[in-house]
């Protein structure tokens, strides 16, 4: 089975999660069918890391057969502002 | 200890997860221990249901499940999960090769349905694959972990040694 493409998880996770944004990069040279997820969702909202990642896996669905790594960093819209704004140092 | 067990793969199920767990012990002991499901000659059991995968979890404060082994892992997420927590001082983990047993590899991600390896056991908790365990030490979540556990975090003392200079 053929790994699923970037475009192709891009979409899911932004019609799934009704994503603000999302980033999904493949990572070929570590491992093929590895990929780094980026998502910002409401849906985040409340909960722990671990159970944004569930949420984000059962997204996915059957696509996660087809995938051999995932790397996942996920934010609440608030969160990704906040990360956007600079730093008052 | 790690190297025996490698070698000896081929052995069946049952015997391999023997070996795997117990490092060295018959089999029998190791049956007695666990008390249920691999009666039977594991059959329907097998090292990777449901059974055999907790008592792994449980059997030291930290589990980790990976590709290889801490002296050679054999994945770039594997390797990253074994230099976190070296980082931390935490030489001393159990660490299941899965690739070593299909059955186990299928039977961990049943256990905690999570499609991806390694997978980091905490006092039988599951807790991630290695991006949470990278975020958790970028955050100092891991240190307050290892410490619940008991484990004092080797980073704690290089920051003591910071200070004193």
């Amino acid at each position: 089975m053929a790994p699923p493409t970037a475009e192709e998880l891009r979409e899911r996770l932004r019609e799934r999660l009704q994503a603000e944004h999302v980033e999904v990069q493949d990572n070929p040279q570590l491992c093929p069918g590895s990929f780094r997820v980026f998502v910002v969702s409401g849906k985040f909202r409340g909960l722990k890391t671990l159970q944004r990642h569930r949420l984000v896996n059962e997204a996915l669905g059957e696509e996660l057969g087809r995938i051999h790594a995932l790397e996942q960093k996920t934010l609440t819209p608030e969160q990704w502002e906040e990360q956007q704004r600079p730093s008052l140092a | 200890m790690r190297a025996a067990v490698r070698t000896g793969w081929r052995i069946g199920a049952a015997a391999a997860a023997a070996l795997r767990g117990r490092a060295g012990r018959p089999l029998s002991q190791a049956a007695g221990e666990g008390g249920s499901a691999e009666g039977g000659g594991g059959g329907g059991g097998g090292s990777g249901s449901r059974e055999a995968v907790e008592r792994l979890v449980r059997e030291h404060p930290v589990v980790v499940f990976m590709k290889g082994s801490p002296a050679q892992p054999l994945c770039g997420f594997s390797n990253a999960v074994v230099q976190i927590l070296r980082l931390h001082g935490v030489e001393d983990y159990r660490a299941h090769d899965v690739l070593q047993d299909p059955d186990l590899r299928q039977g961990i991600k049943d256990y905690s349905n999570w499609p991806t390896i390694p997978q980091v056991y905490l006092n039988g908790e599951f807790v991630g694959g290695c991006d949470i365990l990278l975020q958790m030490h970028q955050n100092g979540d891991l240190v307050e972990e290892l410490k619940k556990l008991g484990i004092r975090s080797a980073l704690l003392d290089a920051e003591k040694d910071q200070e004193k200079k």
